[in-house]
C-alpha cells in the first residue's frame, strides 16, 4: 500500500468512525423523544443532540476543523451571535398565551 | 501593472492580495452562503418555535417514526458517501469519485421520494396550508415551509451533484469544485439534524 492509499484508507476510517457516532446521536434524539418527560425538558435535551450533531458534522464532514483557526472562529461566532440574537422574541411568543406582563386592567 | 500590485498609501498589499482567510474563493462563497442560510432556516425554526409555544391545540399528528428514520438514515449515508467522493475526487481516482457522487445523487433522490410521499399521505388526511383535522389550523403553514425548504435545497442540491459529478468526469471541474460541493451537501444534511426533534419528534402522538 502506497503513503497516498494509506492516508485516504485512514482518512475513510475517521469519516466511517463520526459517521457511526452522528448514527448513535441521531438514536439517542429518537429515545428522548419516548421518553416520560415534559415538552420543555425534551426539547432542551434535543436541542444539546442536536447541537453535538451539527457540531461533529461542521468540524469534521465539512472540514472545519482543519481550515484556519481564524475561519473557524468566525464561522463559529458570526452563526452563534446571530443566532442568538434571533432569541429576542421569545417573550412576546410566551405573551400570546399568559397575556403581557404588567397589561392587565384588574386593580 | 495589474491593479492588484498597485501599493496602497499606508497599507500592506499584503492585506490586499490573496483570498481571505487563507481559503479558495469559491469555497469561502459557499461558506457565506451556509451563514446566510443558517439565518434563514434558523428564521423559520424560531418562527414555528414562536407559533408552537404560542397557539394552544397544537397537533400531534405523527404516529410513527419510521419513515423519518429512515429518511435520517438516508442523509446521513448520503454525507458519508460524498465523503467518499471527495477523498476519491483528492486522491485522483476519477471514475470512484464520480461513482460516489451518483450514490450520493441517487441518495437524495430516494430521500426526496420519501418526502413527498410522507407529504402527500399528510394530505390525503385532510392537511393543508392553514386546516387539518387534529388541531391548530398555522401547523401545515409552518411544516410545509420549513420542510419544503430543506426538500427544495436537496432537490437543488441533487441536480448539482448530477451537474458537478458529470463535468468532473468530463474533466471541465476539479476535486476543489467537488469539495464545494460537498460542503453544502453536508449542510443540507446538517440542517435535518434540526428539523427532525422540532418538526417531527416533538409532535409524535404517544
Amino acid at each position: 500500500m502506497t503513503a497516498a492509499e494509506a492516508t485516504k484508507s485512514n482518512g475513510m476510517k475517521k469519516d466511517i468512525a463520526i459517521y457511526v457516532c452522528l448514527l448513535i446521536l441521531a438514536a439517542f434524539q429518537f429515545v428522548i423523544a419516548f421518553q416520560n418527560i415534559s415538552s420543555s425538558q425534551m426539547l432542551i435535551r434535543m436541542l444539546v443532540v442536536a447541537c453535538a450533531e451539527a457540531a461533529l458534522a461542521a468540524l469534521f464532514f465539512m472540514h472545519l476543523w482543519t481550515e484556519k483557526r481564524g475561519f473557524l472562529l468566525f464561522v463559529a461566532i458570526f452563526t452563534v451571535f446571530v443566532i442568538l440574537g434571533m432569541q429576542f422574541g421569545w417573550t412576546d411568543s410566551s405573551r400570546m398565551v399568559v397575556g403581557a406582563p404588567y397589561s392587565t386592567t384588574e386593580k | 501593472m495589474s491593479q492588484v500590485n498597485v501599493p496602497l498609501a499606508g497599507h500592506s498589499t499584503d492585506l490586499t492580495v490573496g483570498p481571505a482567510f487563507s481559503i479558495p474563493t469559491k469555497k469561502l462563497a459557499m461558506w457565506l452562503f451556509i451563514i446566510a442560510d443558517t439565518m434563514t432556516f434558523a428564521a423559520c425554526l424560531l418562527a414555528y418555535g414562536f407559533l408552537r409555544n404560542g397557539a394552544a391545540n397544537w397537533p400531534r399528528p405523527f404516529h410513527s417514526i419510521t419513515n423519518v428514520a429512515v429518511m435520517t438514515l438516508i442523509l446521513l449515508t448520503s454525507s458519508l458517501t460524498m465523503l467518499f467522493g471527495l477523498r476519491a475526487a483528492r486522491a485522483g481516482d476519477k471514475s470512484a469519485a464520480f461513482r460516489w457522487t451518483m450514490v450520493t445523487a441517487a441518495l437524495g433522490i430516494v430521500f426526496a421520494l420519501l418526502h413527498i410521499r410522507e407529504w402527500l399521505a399528510l394530505i390525503h388526511e385532510g392537511m393543508t396550508l392553514f386546516q387539518n383535522p387534529w388541531g391548530n389550523g398555522l401547523f401545515g403553514a409552518s411544516f410545509f415551509s420549513i420542510t419544503g425548504l430543506h426538500l427544495t435545497h436537496v432537490t437543488g442540491g441533487v441536480i448539482a451533484l448530477l451537474a458537478v459529478g458529470l463535468r468532473y468526469r468530463a474533466g471541465r471541474y476539479n476535486a476543489d469544485d467537488v469539495e464545494v460541493l460537498s460542503l453544502y451537501w453536508h449542510f443540507v444534511d446538517l440542517v435535518w439534524m434540526f428539523v427532525v426533534p422540532l418538526v417531527y419528534l416533538l409532535n409524535l402522538s404517544h
